[in-house]
């Protein structure tokens, strides 16, 4: 018997969704829901981490996320000017520092930021204590992958821009000030929110420079309260809090990149 | 003193040589059209006089003062010489009053007040008062020029370069445009214009320089080079530009 092609396409999708449906039933089947919620979903546990996970774990989080950024930011603008200079050295120092950077785990640029720095410079300290060697710490790092998105971003500004501008008499630095560099951000926008969600994350790596029960991050506070209660619900919830912080961006991503696409 | 004086033009872009010594003055009140086929070096000498190119040899004096020598303050010479763009190049992030403003107050550092009025007195030249408000992409293409050139004139230059001004526009909107250019040489303006309109260089010209291959191949009144060509290439390209329909494909 021959189906027609239009049979052939319901039978096939019937498939699809039927083995979808069986892999879950299985799944669910084979759970032991009674352990998993034993483990994972102790209300009392929860409960007993606030109002401290949002008070001190979840602001320390987004303060260690906004100082990194800041600093990145800075630092990524100077270094995309510098990678676009017409002075060869700048080139090639804001080359081999986006090269170095994006190569190193931000893990060992912590460490290094964290101990490395005290030891070489016995009498010196980087001010702001913990919060002062996470910003710069987290900020390395992110600076390089931001000057390749803001270099990107400058580049995309039609060169005619530049040259409207310095017909009208600007000097180069004024027509990159207040033609250039407003559109770039306004095309790495998406590009740098997302980010800030990586920076986000990244935090969770700020427990290596021995943090205090002032300075605890999100990560750090749900694995000390793992130790306390032998039971890891607290990872669920710092999993929902970061959650709390990351879906509003990816949606903010989101609409930006649709506005920018109807704008073109 | 003349507005432009070039003399011994050179320009090449690696090995390539585009302006093959360029001798031309333009003076005070004339409008110059400058034709020729594509690839003749026109936009290439248009944008030597503002230095948008560097050239490879010779001098180019504007109102006096030498643009090639290396002390020379180009961005000072730049205030007083107005540019227009085949792609207009208006700041896309300004509003139409915006770009007008822009250069007045950060370059001429016009008051605010002062910057406003000039602005406003500009765009109701060009005829675009009412879409003081709007952003670049939400004009027309004609629209979008003849904000361009209001944007030139706000800085109150003694001459104004254009180069291919309508070449971007959809064939309905060249009209306006042209208007604009017309008014503006009637009020005196230096023009240096590069086009392939040669009805409004035929019209509002002094003088058309027809280029050929990186040289001047002959100059003069629109009535000569467009009614007694001299030269046989003048004459070739004329015939391809004023009558398409009648070259043949061994032309």
């Amino acid at each position: 018997m021959r189906l027609s092609p239009r049979r052939r396409r319901r039978i096939a999708q019937a498939v699809g969704y039927l083995v979808f449906a069986l892999v879950i039933a299985v799944v669910v089947a084979a759970a032991d829901w009674g352990r998993l919620s034993e483990a994972f979903f102790r209300l009392d546990i929860a409960r007993g981490m606030f109002p401290g996970a949002i008070t001190v774990a979840l602001r320390n989080t987004i303060v260690y996320t906004l100082l990194a950024f800041v600093f990145g930011l800075t630092l990524g603008l100077i270094l995309a000017l510098m990678r676009l200079s017409s002075i060869p050295p700048y080139r090639w120092f804001a080359t081999a520092y986006i090269e170095l950077f994006r190569g190193l785990p931000a893990l060992l640029v912590l460490f290094m930021v964290g101990y490395g720095v005290p030891l070489a410079f016995p009498d010196r300290e980087i001010p702001g204590g913990v919060y002062g060697s996470v910003t710069v710490g987290l900020g390395l790092t992110a600076a390089a992958y931001m000057a390749e998105t803001i270099r990107a971003g400058i580049q995309a500004v039609p060169k005619g821009q530049l040259e409207a501008a310095r017909t009208l008499g600007m000097s180069h630095t004024r027509a990159m000030i207040s033609i250039v560099l407003p559109q770039a951000f306004r095309i790495v926008i998406p590009p740098l929110t997302n980010e800030i969600i990586l920076l986000t994350k990244d935090t969770s790596l700020v427990y290596v420079l021995g943090v205090t029960a002032t300075t605890i991050e999100l990560t750090k506070f749900a694995g000390d309260t793992l130790n306390t209660r032998v039971n890891p619900t607290p990872l669920v919830v710092a999993g929902l809090l970061y959650l709390l912080i990351t879906l509003p961006m990816s949606q903010l991503v989101r609409g930006l990149e649709r506005r920018a696409g109807r704008e073109r | 003193m003349s507005t432009i004086e070039i003399e011994g033009l050179h320009k090449s872009f690696g090995a390539l040589e585009v302006l093959r010594g360029i001798d031309l003055a333009v003076e005070p009140g004339e409008v110059v059209c400058v034709i020729g086929p594509s690839g003749s070096g026109k936009s290439t000498l248009l944008r030597c006089v503002n230095l948008l190119e560097q050239p490879t040899a010779g001098t180019i004096r504007v109102a006096g003062v030498e643009v090639t020598d290396p002390d020379c303050d180009i961005d000072a010479v730049r205030r007083g010489i107005g540019m227009v763009f085949q792609q207009f190049n208006l700041f896309g992030h300004l509003t139409v009053r915006e770009n007008v403003t822009i250069a007045q107050r950060r370059v001429l550092k016009r008051g605010r007040a002062e910057a406003d009025r000039i602005t406003a007195e500009n765009l109701r030249r060009v005829g675009l008062a009412e879409k003081a408000a709007a952003y670049p992409a939400q004009l027309s293409g004609g629209q979008q020029q003849r904000a361009a050139i209001a944007r030139s004139l706000a800085m109150s230059p003694r001459l104004m370069l254009f180069d291919e001004p309508t070449s971007a526009l959809d064939p309905e909107l060249v009209g306006e445009v042209l208007a604009v250019m017309r008014a503006l040489a009637g009020e005196g303006m230096t023009m240096l214009v590069v086009t392939h309109e040669m009805a409004f260089a035929r019209e509002v010209a002094n003088r058309v320089v027809f280029m050929d291959a990186g040289v001047i191949v002959e100059q003069g009144p629109p009535a000569e080079v467009f009614g007694r060509p001299r030269e046989e290439r003048t004459r070739e390209f004329l015939h391809r530009v004023l009558e398409p329909t009648r070259v043949r494909p061994a032309d």
